[in-house]
């Protein structure tokens, strides 16, 4: 069922494309060599490359290159082995050179796709249609005093990939689908950390609405947008403000809107008057930026296993189904903690504890799973006695609350607490003549065909053994007497 | 002889055979400019006690033995080139204070070869200018004089503080940036050798930018073999500069006086240009015959997108230039004039920092790159500038080194030319088109003109083969015989 929007004269469909401004991970910046690690006093992490002084030249980072080709074979794109860097000319106080080094004629990563999954199941393919690198701009403060303002340049020409989404997308689900895949392929492929709260990851939101059928209408760019939560919101209040324009008989202006979520609407950030020739044309300080097809094969072979591919792999390799498949892969750690649980084990029955009771567990106590108070193996332990038949399911629950709490290994707990499953066949045949002798009005009933009695015979058995009991014994010792 | 008349080769012999020593040789110099500067205006900073400092310095290396090719040499550095914790103002008011933080790669390697810096030389704005006039801190006057007639006459420019200092002895070489002909035009008004260099050649890192595609640094002195020397310090690849080319130095030296038999020496028709002087002219014919008399092979040569050469600087120097010269914004280093407002403080910044020229080639570049305009210029001009490329690579697999006029007419006097920026852009006619294709070129001084005024011819070569610049530049400058100095040159040094 797709997404639409009821207005006055009939329905309404969106089209969303996102620019993601995603910040590389690299030692130092893209053209020179401060630090671009996050933080820091003010105006520590600043060469004079960086603030622009006279004389100074760019030099490019090739981890930089790395990172971005890295990430365009993620997002399976074709890499150009040939690519440029213009500059961007516009003046404002935190951009110390007066122009911005980006690739604005000719990106390094041309047209890609991100496969996204709805809640329903479906599947769709988001286009990609370029990826390129540019430089990040400095940081103004305009809140430190009355009159002034002040000017952080620690971000100043950290490298930033600029990833553009086709018009694809046609509903805020989608979108935020589309960024959390993005974000999840980043966080993969150890190109960008993807925390939109520190502001490495941000999205311009390009919006325009149409009946259905129509060529696209004008769109409006929603600038910064820093969660994925806000994304969402900002399409849907800006499409319901497009409705109304056009339905009002008026005209969607092309132009730069401002999401503020503390109102829920977006607003125009700047008139046409101020709008920018950026004067774009080839940075003379550097030149083409020729890759090697070796390289990139190179990069590739260095690339680890994709979100997409493991899941797939995951579904075949553990016989898991895709929803669970999809879940275990969302992050890298969790793959790999329920891979080292899997391994030689039970993998469906490893699958439904890590994704029951473990996420359980980790949501209520708001860890992540680096920090699981359960390690990947102590739950392969724990698995290891329920496949020996030490404990059975009931008790293995029991078990691994007392692990949460204590840590304790899941032998131990069962030492400890005289967990042991009994598989005592004389035991068992004891406790089932006890408990149908107590009850000859059941068994009697049972016998003259009321099946459904069996399981208040396994209960009663099983009780009269404090749970510990082998369930398979029970049914078997049961159903010979009965 | 004076030491202030000495070539850096003698100079050099003199230094280790102790005829005199490194503090006589810069007191010298330093002496002089103090006795000319007021009047010439070569330099705007000059650094007497830091390089009398360094002189002490270099005798002692001298008397270890340890002395490097320019130990104790005496050079003005031009203001472009940014020097540590020396101010460096590219002659603009906007950097009129500006003491950087660090040295350039060319005036590093200077220092590493034990040059001693005793200034730093005048210029236009931002290089942007042939005359020298463009200064904030007023023009530079040419040392030469017209027959019987004092009328103060430009040095070209922009490098027109180095030309000027190396004619009049308050430097035994400069170093000069050339973006459009800025060392060979102001080294041909001044009767001396300026080299510029392939793009690529020397490292751009450190050097204030005008036209990041074009500017090149190169030697100014008084001899083709001093160039050579300098060239051989300032050369070499720097990881700093992209577009530096990782290429060996050759030994320059060793082309000096190379025999030119078979040379195969090209004549561009399209440079017999309108406007041409009858002795330029006279002095080019003069040229060819030298050259030929050395057993080359005179050949004509054609490139015929010549005349679109000017054009296509004035769209491509000034788009860089528009983007080169956003950073003197008020806000990290550099004048500021305050403002109500960030926009009224850049405006009221940048009109206070940049003198008109500056300006205007602002303007020029941001108009050319703007939405609309920027297929018809920039892009155009790219083409252009292509095709420029085309016919000197074309020429080069018929010829080994093309000779033309440097410039068409020999200096001329302060105010003269002013009113019509048209006419002083026309000065840089044959010295464009080089620099747009990146070739090296050199200009050297071949006699002296109707009026008394030396008067250079310009040898244009294969990327990376300055060696035969040298070479052909050695023989003109033997056969032209020139020893003439200029009427305002240092006196009375031992």
């Amino acid at each position: 069922m797709s997404y639409t929007l009821e207005g006055k004269t009939g329905t309404w469909e969106i089209v969303v494309g996102l620019e993601v401004h995603a910040q590389v991970i690299s030692h130092s910046k893209l053209f020179s060599g401060a630090s671009a690690s996050y933080g820091g006093e003010p105006n520590t992490h600043v060469s004079l490359v960086d603030a622009g002084f006279p004389g100074m030249l760019p030099v490019l980072n090739h981890e930089c290159v790395a990172q971005a080709i890295r990430t365009g074979l993620g997002l399976r794109a074709r890499i150009n082995l040939e690519s440029r860097f213009d500059r961007k000319n516009y003046f404002y106080a935190d951009l110390p050179t007066g122009y911005q080094i980006s690739q604005f004629t000719h990106p390094i990563v041309g047209e890609g796709t991100v496969e996204i999954e709805l809640g329903d199941g479906t599947v769709r393919h988001i286009g990609i249609t370029r990826l390129h690198m540019e430089q990040d701009a400095g940081k103004s403060m305009h809140d430190q005093d009355p009159t002034r303002s002040f000017i952080d340049l620690n971000r100043a020409g950290v490298a930033l990939m600029e990833i553009v989404s086709e018009p694809d997308i046609r509903s805020p689900e989608e979108a935020g689908a589309y960024l959390r895949k993005l974000r999840q392929i980043l966080r993969y492929l150890g190109t960008c950390d993807g925390n939109m709260e520190e502001g490495s990851m941000r999205a311009d939101v390009n919006v325009s609405v149409r009946k259905a059928g129509e060529p696209f209408r004008t769109r409006c760019e929603i600038k910064n947008v820093n969660s994925i939560r806000y994304v969402m919101h900002a399409i849907e209040v800006e499409a319901t403000r497009q409705i109304e324009v056009w339905e009002d008989g008026g005209e969607v202006d092309q132009e730069t809107r401002l999401f503020d979520p503390s109102r829920n609407e977006t607003r125009s950030l700047r008139s046409k008057e101020d709008a920018h020739d950026y004067r774009y044309f080839p940075d003379p300080d550097l030149l083409p930026l020729v890759v090697e097809q070796a390289w990139v094969d190179e990069l590739e072979r260095g690339l680890p296993e994709l979100p997409d591919d493991k899941r797939d792999r995951f579904i075949k390799q553990y016989g898991i189904p895709r929803y669970d498949a999809s879940v275990l892969v969302a992050e890298q750690a969790i793959a790999d903690y329920y891979e080292e649980v899997a391994k030689g084990r039970d993998a469906r029955l490893a699958a439904n504890w890590v994704t029951g009771d473990l996420f359980g567990a980790l949501n209520r106590t708001g860890r992540g799973i680096q920090d699981s108070p359960i390690s990947a193996q102590a739950l392969g332990g724990m698995l290891d006695l329920m496949a020996d038949k030490t404990i059975n399911g009931k008790i293995a629950k029991e078990v691994f609350e007392d692990m949460l709490e204590t840590g304790d290994s899941a032998a131990d707990i069962v030492e400890r607490k005289g967990l042991k499953q009994v598989t005592d066949t004389g035991a068992i045949d004891a406790a089932v003549a006890d408990v149908l002798a107590r009850n000859a009005d059941k068994v009697e009933e049972y016998r003259g065909g009321k099946d459904r009695l069996f399981g208040f015979f396994v209960g009663q058995v099983m009780k009269a053994m404090a749970g510990k009991a082998n369930p398979a014994i029970v049914n078997e010792a049961l159903k010979k007497v009965l | 002889m004076s030491l202030t008349e000495l070539t850096i080769a003698d100079a050099a012999a003199g230094l280790r055979a102790r005829k005199f020593s490194a503090v006589e040789l810069v007191r010298a110099h330093t002496d002089a400019i103090a006795a000319l500067n007021p009047r010439l205006n070569a330099y705007i900073t000059t650094t007497s006690d830091a390089a009398l400092t360094a002189a002490a310095h270099a005798d002692e290396t001298l008397a270890k033995g340890e002395a490097r090719p320019l130990t104790g040499i005496p050079l003005g550095i031009k203001d472009l080139f940014c020097t540590n914790g020396v101010r460096t103002t590219a002659a603009s008011n906007i950097l009129k204070n500006f003491v950087p933080p660090y040295e350039s790669t060319v005036t590093a390697n200077l220092l590493r070869d034990g040059a001693v810096f005793v200034g730093k030389t005048n210029l236009d704005e931002f290089a942007m200018g042939s005359a020298n006039i463009t200064s904030a801190f007023g023009p530079v006057e040419n040392p030469w004089k017209r027959n019987g007639d004092d009328a103060a006459l430009v040095p070209g420019g922009s490098s027109g503080g180095s030309a000027a200092a190396v004619a009049a002895g308050l430097a035994m070489g400069a170093t000069g940036t050339d973006t459009g002909g800025s060392i060979r035009q102001p080294a041909a008004y001044c009767g001396i050798v300026g080299l510029k260099p392939t793009y690529g050649r020397c490292s751009r890192f450190g050097t204030i930018a005008y036209a990041s595609s074009l500017d090149q640094a190169g030697p100014m002195a008084r001899s083709v073999r001093d160039c050579a020397i300098m060239l051989q310090s300032m050369a070499g690849f720097d990881a700093r500069d992209s577009t530096s080319v990782n290429c060996d130095v050759p030994d320059y030296s060793a082309a000096i006086g190379r025999s030119l038999k078979g040379l195969k020496v090209g004549i561009p028709a399209e440079y017999r240009a309108e406007g041409l002087s009858a002795e330029i002219e006279a002095a080019w014919q003069q040229g060819i015959a030298w050259l030929k008399a050395a057993g080359c092979e005179i050949v004509d040569v054609s490139l015929p997108h010549t005349k679109y050469g000017l054009a296509t600087y004035y769209i491509v120097a000034p788009a860089e230039c528009s983007s080169n010269l956003a950073r003197y914004d008020g806000l990290r280093f550099g004048e500021r004039v305050e403002g109500p407002t960030l926009d009224a403080m850049y405006e009221a910044t940048r009109r206070a920092g940049f003198g008109p020229e500056v300006r205007r080639r602002i303007m020029m570049g941001t108009y050319v790159l703007s939405a609309g305009y920027y297929d018809a210029y920039y892009l155009k001009a790219q083409k252009v500038r292509s095709l420029i490329r085309r016919d000197f690579t074309e020429s080069f697999q018929k010829v080994d080194v093309l000779l033309t006029p440097t410039a068409p007419t020999p200096a001329f006097a302060q105010g003269e030319k002013t009113d019509d920026p048209v006419q002083m852009y026309l000065n840089d006619i044959f010295t464009v088109p080089a620099s747009m294709a990146g070739m090296p070129a050199m200009s050297v001084p071949v006699g002296l003109g109707a009026t008394g005024l030396p008067l250079g011819l310009q040898l244009i070569g294969r990327p990376f083969d300055e060696e035969t610049l040298l070479a052909a530049g050695s023989a003109l400058e033997s056969a032209a015989g020139f020893t003439h100095r200029p009427a305002i040159r240092a006196e009375g040094a031992k």
